[in-house]
């Protein structure tokens, strides 16, 4: 029987472009380039190395977000991935975590799964917690922030280096994966994966299609509330002095003068 | 007065320093409440009571251990269905966030991770957060439910406030999904001898201009004259130079001491996203166009190798 893998990615703001906030105090996308988030290359790396490994195996990628992410969607296709399916709809907009862990199980379900891989964190919002969140929507155990990853005869193992030590994990089938930018540089699409990804399938979806009414997503009904944001100050612009045979014993003067000497 | 639940990383009963940090912040909303769970979980009791535990819920059981997450989030899920707390507060650490947010869809509760500070405000606790690689920074709460914030280490000072610190035994009956992950080893990090990396009040680090790992002695003496944490960027990391229990920035840890001192690091976003709220900012680089220099208090323009080493001899000269 098929492995049938979804993999999570989202579209997200470039990080080193300059991103800020719009008037409602959710993420300006306009004036900033998207993509697909990297750290979500690996996750859609690992799921065709882990496709190569099995039988028979299908992946789809899935994005919940603007009319733009199909630009991640489609980045992934030309890495190799099968199909996909992406979520869109203008209610969707300002949803926090609790609302797009709903809408990702609901289309999670409604493709089909064995197992869904996602990346560590998006480099966005950094929260790092949604795929946790997913497993406990979908009632399939978590196996989260690996660095390696192997499935075999319906079960995933993977090793977690954690705060204070290294895990060895394993969990049958049905499951939830995320994976570290430590397992495994992602590949590039080839240009024949460029101009395949062109025909592969592309659904698109909205809240109707799964059943989720408009007052369970969005800004307005997300759990928690932004009150301001304030760009930062910049740092005052510190003291710079050029080694000329004195450097280090300038630097310990300063540090003495701050009192950590 | 409201009692505010906190989860108590430790580890065989040894309270780490995040939180006692969260016990100075749970005593601007209510009463703390800590909950203790696994091996040594009683073991923690005077250390909170200390810090200002009114009361110490703990549980212990083969289960915290051998299963990933899940088993934890039932434990908190009882705790506050026996306490009924104005808010849950975490560290933010990786399994702690973890733990954090499926406890908040659980109790039907919005969640905010990494906070770097928190008062008490009209309609819930107000938490701080730096965002976009610290470029900003906001003001939430949650809106709905029972707030659940994870806040950053070093976001707040460890201060002594001796309460009772009751230890009182906590009832979990596990989930049928508590099971799910296992836990087939672990193997605990060796200690370096050195602070750890995001409690450190100094953390030194050094970056590709290192060039090599036998280089890092450099890097570590200096951090070793200070009693400093060491870290290194993901140049460094990714050459096998240091450990990646070690990187800083956005993959890596997130750091906010009151000195962070950078050595051969650019400044990269990744890296700045994961040092920028640090209090003194310190860069040696031989590149004067480096933009770790738009961050430092105090830049020097030079060779690593040969300001490094005049500076660790000086700090040494010193402190005598
Ligand atoms: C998704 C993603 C996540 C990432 N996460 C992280 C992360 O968590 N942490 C992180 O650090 N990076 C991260 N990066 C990588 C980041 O973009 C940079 O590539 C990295 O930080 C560069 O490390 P560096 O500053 O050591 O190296 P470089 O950028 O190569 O800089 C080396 C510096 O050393 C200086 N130098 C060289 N020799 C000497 C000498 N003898 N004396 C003094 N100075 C010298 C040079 O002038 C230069 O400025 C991430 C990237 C991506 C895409
Ligand atoms: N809008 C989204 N669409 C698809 N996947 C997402 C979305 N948001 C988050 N994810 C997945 O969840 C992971 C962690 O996200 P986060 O908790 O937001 O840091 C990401 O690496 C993605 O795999």
């Amino acid at each position: 029987m098929s492995l049938r893998i979804v993999v999570c990615v989202k579209y997200v703001p470039d990080a080193t472009g300059d991103r800020h906030f719009a008037d409602d105090l959710t993420l300006d996308r306009d004036d900033v380039d998207g993509l697909l988030s990297e750290l979500d290359e690996y996750a859609v790396e690992q799921a065709l190395q882990i496709a190569d490994e099995a039988d028979d195996a299908e992946i789809t990628v899935l994005t919940v977000g603007p009319d733009d992410a199909k630009d991640a969607l489609r980045k992934a296709l030309s890495m190799g991935a099968d199909k996909a399916v992406h979520v869109e709809d203008d209610d969707l907009h300002g949803t926090d975590v609790m609302g797009t862990s709903l809408v990702l199980a609901k289309a999670i379900e409604k493709t089909g799964y064995d197992l869904v891989i996602c990346g560590m964190a998006s480099t966005d919002g950094v929260m790092g917690v949604l795929p946790a969140v997913l497993a406990e929507r979908l009632g399939v155990p978590q196996v989260t922030l690996l660095s390696e990853v192997s499935v075999e005869d319906g079960t995933v193992k993977g090793r977690r280096d954690g705060d204070t030590a290294t895990e060895q994990l394993e969990a049958a089938l049905p499951a939830v994966v995320s994976v570290t930018d430590q397992s495994g540089e992602a590949r590039y699409p080839s240009f024949k994966g460029i101009m395949a990804a062109k025909k592969k399938p592309v659904e698109s979806l909205d809240l109707e299609d799964l059943d989720i009414e408009a007052d369970e997503v969005g800004l307005e009904n997300a759990w928690t509330k932004v009150d301001s944001a304030t760009e930062r100050p910049a740092r005052t612009a510190g003291t710079i002095v050029k080694d000329e045979g004195e450097g280090g014993k300038q630097l310990a003067a300063f540090l003495a003068e701050r009192k950590f000497v | 007065m409201a009692e505010v639940l906190v989860y108590v990383d430790h580890v065989d009963g040894a309270v780490r320093k995040p939180t006692l940090e969260l016990l100075t912040l749970a005593r601007r909303i209510g009463e703390p409440v800590a909950v203790a769970l696994g091996a040594g979980a009683a073991d923690t009791a005077s250390a909170l009571a200390e810090h200002g535990a009114v009361k110490v819920l703990t549980a212990d059981a083969p289960e915290f251990a051998d299963y990933l997450v899940v088993p934890k989030v039932d434990a908190l899920q009882a705790a506050c269905e026996a306490v009924s707390p104005a808010a849950v507060l975490l560290p933010s650490s990786a399994e702690a966030k973890e733990i954090a947010a499926r406890l908040a869809l659980r109790i039907g509760s919005g969640i905010i991770t990494d906070a770097v500070d928190l008062e008490a405000g009209d309609e819930g606790p107000v938490a701080t957060q730096s965002v976009f690689a610290a470029a900003f920074t906001t003001k939430s709460r949650v809106s709905k439910g029972t707030p659940v914030i994870t806040v950053k280490p070093n976001s707040a000072p460890v201060e002594a406030a001796p309460a009772a610190g009751a230890v009182e035994a906590l009832s979990v009956s596990f989930s049928e999904k508590a099971t799910g992950t296992k836990v087939v080893s672990r193997t605990p990090r060796e200690s370096t001898g050195r602070p750890e990396l995001t409690e450190a009040a100094i953390v030194v680090s050094g970056g590709r201009g290192v060039n090599g790992a036998e280089n890092f002695a450099i890097i570590e003496a200096l951090a070793d004259s200070l009693g400093a944490a060491v870290g290194a960027s993901r140049a460094a990391v990714d050459a096998g130079w240091y450990p990646h229990t070690s990187q800083v920035g956005q993959t890596g840890k997130s750091v906010s001491p009151q000195l962070y001192i950078a050595n051969g690091i650019s400044g990269a976003i990744q890296h700045r996203a994961g040092m920028q709220t640090s209090k003194t900012i310190v860069a040696v680089n031989k590149d004067e166009e480096a933009p770790i220099f738009e961050l430092v208090d105090y830049g020097v323009v030079g060779d690593l190798f040969e300001v490094v080493p005049q500076l660790t001899e000086e700090v040494k000269a010193r402190k005598g």
